[in-house]
């Protein structure tokens, strides 16, 4: 079963590594990505909005197809929502396997999938001038049809 | 039904969610969006061709070809930019 958490507060992400791994012993691999919230442009913060009904949903179905894809041990994933300052984390995927391939391959397509087909939407708040939406973009949606 | 509006969308229109009754022949998401894009010059905006309006029903992302019924849930919203 995935872990799936969707929350305001920060993540441990140490804790969330250790969580994966406890008590086996057939892990070779565990791959982690973070993503942070960076100040492009002045931006003061981001507010991440999404449709709580259908967010763990969606989740899950990723996770559950990055665990048909590959022969994971486990994976988690994390996103926050809310107001995040550049500097925090907002993110987070990890992946467990026997081996790093499946491990590294999970995690960049459980990312490339998130970013298109999880129901969240970023809200930026520059320094000075009016917030506005981020727009989707193509690049994202190239990522994930590669696989 | 059941409409729930997110991100600029809900902004735009001032609302975050509504009750209505589609009329008979409203039977696709297609068809849908044709009757809100009618209920208001707002609406016609934030449904205006062009403007990328994606869809949910029932929870699970759906297509213009997708069935719609009274009782779903249908949410709109821009191309999702989470991760």
């Amino acid at each position: 079963m995935p872990r799936i958490l969707v929350q305001e507060a920060p993540f441990d992400v140490a804790a969330e590594m250790a969580r994966l791994t406890a008590s086996r012993d057939d892990i070779g691999a565990l791959a982690s990505f973070t993503g942070i919230c960076r100040a492009d442009d002045g931006l003061a913060a981001m507010v991440l909005e999404h449709y709580p009904a259908m967010t763990e949903r969606a989740l899950t179905r990723i996770a559950e197809d990055a665990m048909q894809r590959w022969p994971l041990t486990g994976c988690t994933i994390i996103h926050r929502v809310g107001r995040l300052t550049p500097g925090e984390p907002i993110v987070l995927v990890l992946a467990a396997s026997a081996h790093r391939a499946a491990a590294l391959e999970a995690c960049a397509f459980l990312m490339d999938w998130l970013k298109t087909k999880a129901p969240f939407w970023k809200r930026e708040e520059p320094r000075e001038g009016a917030p506005r939406w981020v727009e989707a973009r193509a690049e994202d949606d190239a990522a994930a049809a590669r696989w | 039904m059941k409409i729930l509006y997110f991100a600029w969308l809900r902004e735009k229109l001032g609302l975050a969610e509504e009750e209505i009754t589609p009329p008979e022949g409203v039977v696709t998401v297609r068809d849908l969006i044709a009757h809100m894009a009618a209920r208001s010059p707002a609406h016609a905006e934030a449904f205006a061709a062009g403007k990328g309006v994606r869809c949910a029903v029932n929870l699970d992302f759906a297509t213009p070809d997708d069935p719609v019924k009274p009782g779903d849930e249908v949410a709109f919203f821009p191309p999702v930019t989470g991760g």
